[in-house]
C-alpha cells in the first residue's frame, strides 16, 4: 500500500487543476451544509439523538436482522446473506441468471462498488448500466467513484463535456449542464424500459416493517426499483434501524449533512414486490446483504461505532486531507476520513493502516459526523492496532505495522522523557550545542526552515526569575 | 508565566515535567506514551489548577489522559489531573476574566488557532476575546480560518507532501491579510507556519500568544 499510497498522493498533489476544483467543490458543500443548519442547538439535538438510534439498532444487530428477514420474507422480499463479496457477487449473478437477464440497470450503491459488482456481471456477458448521472459519468470515463455521494466529483464541466462528445460523436458538443444532463436522461430513458433488472442500494432497512428506504435526487432510483420486471437491492448488514419512526430524524440529518438540501427529490421506501391490482413495480425483490469485515468491526466495542455511519459525506467534504487529494488518491472505495478508519479495519491494517496515519486528527471530521462517530478517536484506535502486539484484539492485521527501528526509536524517546534528570540533560545538551544540530532535518525542511533551539530552556529561565517548582 | 503572576497567583513550575505524551499516543506506540505521561502525573499533587500553553498538550491531558490511564493503576489520579487542566488563554478568560492595557504600537495580527484548542480545548473565542481587548492590535481574518495547518505532530514528517500542501495553502492566506504578526495558541502550529514563512524567505513573523499578551502588556 505504502508505495501506491504515495504515488497516489504525488500525483493528486501535482494536479493543479483537480485542487482548485477540488477547494471550490468543498468550499460550496460547506457552505450548503451550515446554511440548512441555522439552529446550532437543533442540530445538535438532532446528532444526539440520530447518534443513539444508530448506537441502539447496532447493539441489537443480530436481533434486528433476523427480524428484518423475517419481514421482508413475509412481504415477499427474498433475503439473501453473503459473507464476502465474491459471495454477494455469485448471489446476484445467480439470480439474475434465473432470470436470463441481459441487460441490467443500476442506481447508485457504494455497496455494489465495494463488490466489484459490473466487472462481475459484465464477465458473464451481463450488461450493467449506471443510470446515476454521476455514475454514469465516471463509468464512461472507465473510472471508480472519488467520493461516496457525488462520485463525479473530480470532473470539472469542461471535462465531462469532452467526455460525452467522445462518446457520443452524434450529439453535437455542449458544455451546458442542462443539455449534458439531458443527454444522459435521453440515453438512460430507453435503457430503463430495455432493462431486465434493476439493482439499487439501500439506506436503511427498518426491521420492524420490513422497509427497504432509499434516497436519491434524479428519479432514477425509483426507476431502477419500479421499472425493470426483477430488483435487486444489495445493501451492508449494518444499515438496519430498528422502528419506522426512526427513519424521519436519520433522513433530516442525512440529506442536510451530506448536500445541504433539506430532503431529497426523491425517498423511496420499498416493501416489496408488485401485490395484484397494483400498475407498476418488480414481480421480484431480493435483498441481498453483505458481511464483508463487518462483524468483525462490530465484535470490538470501541470500533464498532464505525458503523454508525449513514454515508453522508460530511467527513470526507470537510477534510483537508481529501480536499488536497480527492477521492482516487487513497485507492479504496471509501475515500476520507470514513474510509480511513473503515477500509482498513475491512481489508486489514497489514494492506490499508497507512489511511490512519494520513490525518492529522484535526477533528473537522468528527466535528460534522451527524452520528457522532469519534472519528479521530478511532484512527489513533486503528495507529495502536497497527503497532500492538500484545495479541488482543480483533483488528485483522494487528501489529503488522510495527517496525523496529521505530518501535526502538519511540522506546528510547520514553525512557528518557520518564527520566527528568536525563530529559533536562537532553534538553540542556541540545540548547548548548544548537548551532551544531543539523540544519537539515529530512522532508521537514523542505518547504521549512529548521526550527531554532533556545539558548536557554525555559526550566533555567522559569528558575532565574524565581518561579517556584514545587 | 509572567502574566499570571501578575494577575496575583503563585505560579508553580514543576522542574521535573518533560512531555505530555502526545507524540507517543499518535504514533500509536500506547505503552511509551503511558510511561511518559505517568512520569507527570505526581508534579501536580495539590488541587491547583493546571494551565497548559498548548491546546494539543491541553487536549491530551484533558481528554485522552483518562481513556490512555483507564484500568490502570493510575486512573484516579489521571482524571483529577484530566478535570484541572485548562488551556492558557481559556484560564485568562474563563477563570481570571483578564483585563489588559494594551501599550504596544499598532499592529495587524492574524490569529491561528489550533485545531486541539478550537475542537478539543474549545477555546477559539477566547483568545480573540483577549486580541480584542487590545487597542493596537488589529486583527485581520485570514480564508479557511478555521482549517488545519497541516502540522498534525508526526504526519508532517509521516506525509510530507500534503503536510507541505496545507501549510502552503495556510501560509498564502495568512499572507493575504496582510499581517505582521501570525499569532496561536500552539508552538506546533507555530513552528510549521513560522518555519514555511522563513523557507520562503517572507511574510509576517510568528509568536506564542502568551508572548504577544505579555510583550504588548508590560510596563517598562
Amino acid at each position: 500500500m505504502s508505495g501506491e499510497f504515495h504515488d497516489g498522493v504525488v500525483k493528486a498533489l501535482s494536479n493543479e487543476a483537480l485542487r482548485g476544483h477540488l477547494r471550490r467543490a468543498m468550499d460550496s458543500l460547506i457552505e450548503k451544509r451550515l446554511a440548512v443548519f441555522p439552529d446550532s442547538d437543533e442540530l445538535e439535538s438532532l446528532r444526539h439523538r440520530c447518534m443513539g438510534i444508530r448506537a441502539n439498532a447496532l447493539s441489537k444487530l443480530p436481533d434486528l436482522l433476523v427480524h428484518l428477514e423475517a419481514r421482508c420474507e413475509e412481504q415477499g422480499i427474498r433475503v439473501h446473506w453473503a459473507e464476502t463479496t465474491a459471495e454477494a457477487n455469485s448471489i446476484v449473478l445467480e439470480i439474475l441468471r434465473s432470470h436470463r437477464v441481459e441487460r441490467l440497470v443500476k442506481g447508485k450503491s457504494m455497496v455494489s462498488e465495494e463488490m466489484g459488482l459490473n466487472h462481475a456481471l459484465e464477465a458473464e456477458g451481463i450488461e450493467c448500466l449506471e443510470s446515476d448521472l454521476g455514475e454514469f459519468i465516471i463509468q464512461l470515463a472507465g473510472e471508480t467513484p472519488s467520493h461516496i455521494v457525488m462520485p463525479a466529483l473530480h470532473k470539472s464541466k469542461q471535462e465531462i463535456a469532452e467526455l460525452f462528445h467522445e462518446k457520443f460523436p452524434d450529439i453535437p458538443y455542449s458544455d451546458d449542464v442542462d443539455e449534458l444532463t439531458a443527454v444522459a436522461r435521453g440515453i438512460l430513458r430507453e435503457k430503463f424500459m430495455q432493462a431486465d433488472a434493476g439493482l439499487s442500494g439501500v439506506n436503511f432497512l427498518v426491521a420492524e416493517t420490513g422497509t427497504l428506504c432509499l434516497v436519491e435526487n434524479e428519479g432514477n432510483g425509483r426507476m431502477s426499483t419500479t421499472v425493470p420486471p426483477l430488483h435487486i437491492a444489495v445493501t451492508g448488514i449494518e444499515k438496519v434501524v430498528e422502528r419506522l419512526t426512526d427513519v424521519p430524524p436519520l433522513l433530516s440529518l442525512l440529506t442536510r449533512s451530506a448536500t445541504g438540501q433539506p430532503i431529497t427529490t426523491y425517498f423511496n421506501m420499498i416493501n416489496g414486490p408488485r401485490q395484484p391490482g397494483e400498475k407498476d413495480g418488480p414481480q421480484e425483490v431480493h435483498l441481498v446483504l453483505l458481511d464483508n469485515g463487518r462483524s468483525r468491526i462490530f465484535a470490538d466495542e470501541e470500533l464498532q461505532a464505525t458503523l454508525r455511519c449513514i454515508r453522508c459525506g460530511a467527513c470526507i467534504n470537510h477534510c483537508p486531507v481529501y480536499t488536497r487529494l480527492g477521492g482516487h488518491a487513497y485507492g479504496t472505495v471509501y475515500p476520507g476520513p470514513i474510509g480511513s478508519i473503515l477500509e482498513p479495519q475491512k481489508e486489514g491494517l497489514e494492506r490499508l493502516g497507512e489511511l490512519a496515519e494520513a490525518s492529522t486528527l484535526c477533528g473537522a471530521c468528527g466535528e460534522v459526523c451527524p452520528v457522532r462517530i469519534p472519528i479521530p478517536k478511532l484512527l489513533n484506535r486503528l495507529r495502536w492496532e497497527g503497532v500492538r502486539h500484545d495479541g488482543s484484539g480483533e483488528t485483522a492485521g494487528q501489529g503488522k505495522r510495527r517496525k523496529q527501528s521505530q518501535a526502538l526509536a519511540w522506546k528510547g524517546w520514553s525512557t528518557l522523557a520518564s527520566h527528568p534528570a536525563l530529559y533536562r540533560t537532553a534538553v540542556k545538551s541540545a540548547s548548548r550545542f544548537r548551532r551544531l544540530l543539523p540544519q537539515q532535518l529530512g522532508p521537514w525542511t523542505h518547504v521549512r526552515k529548521a526550527p531554532e533551539i533556545a539558548e536557554k530552556p525555559l526550566r533555567e529561565l522559569a528558575e532565574e526569575e524565581g518561579f517556584s517548582h514545587e | 508565566m509572567r502574566l499570571l503572576q501578575r494577575e496575583g497567583l503563585r505560579v508553580i513550575f514543576p522542574r521535573n515535567q518533560t512531555c505530555c505524551g502526545q507524540p507517543a499516543y499518535n504514533g500509536g506506540y500506547r505503552d511509551e506514551a503511558r510511561r511518559v505521561a505517568a512520569a507527570q502525573l505526581d508534579l501536580f499533587p495539590q488541587s491547583y489548577p493546571i494551565v497548559v500553553p498548548s491546546g494539543s498538550c491541553a487536549g491530551m491531558m484533558k481528554h485522552h489522559y483518562p481513556d490512555l490511564f483507564a484500568g490502570t493503576p493510575w486512573q484516579v489520579q489521571a482524571n483529577d489531573v484530566a478535570d484541572r487542566v485548562w488551556e492558557l488563554t481559556g484560564f485568562l478568560t474563563e477563570v481570571l476574566d483578564l483585563q489588559l492595557k494594551d501599550l504596544g504600537e499598532p499592529v495587524r495580527v492574524a490569529m491561528h488557532t489550533s485545531c486541539s484548542a478550537r475542537r478539543e480545548m474549545g477555546v477559539a473565542n477566547a483568545a480573540e476575546a483577549l486580541l480584542g481587548q487590545l487597542q493596537g492590535v488589529e486583527l485581520v481574518e485570514q480564508d479557511h480560518k478555521s482549517e488545519c495547518c497541516g502540522f498534525g505532530g508526526t504526519f508532517a514528517v509521516k506525509q510530507p507532501e500534503i503536510s507541505a500542501a496545507m501549510v502552503g495553502d495556510k501560509t498564502e492566506s495568512l499572507r493575504r491579510t496582510g499581517a505582521e504578526l501570525v499569532t496561536s495558541q500552539d508552538c506546533g502550529c507555530l513552528m510549521n507556519i513560522g518555519g514555511a514563512f522563513e523557507k520562503q524567505g517572507d511574510g509576517p513573523k510568528t509568536c506564542h500568544i502568551a508572548e504577544l499578551l505579555w510583550e504588548r502588556t508590560r510596563e517598562r
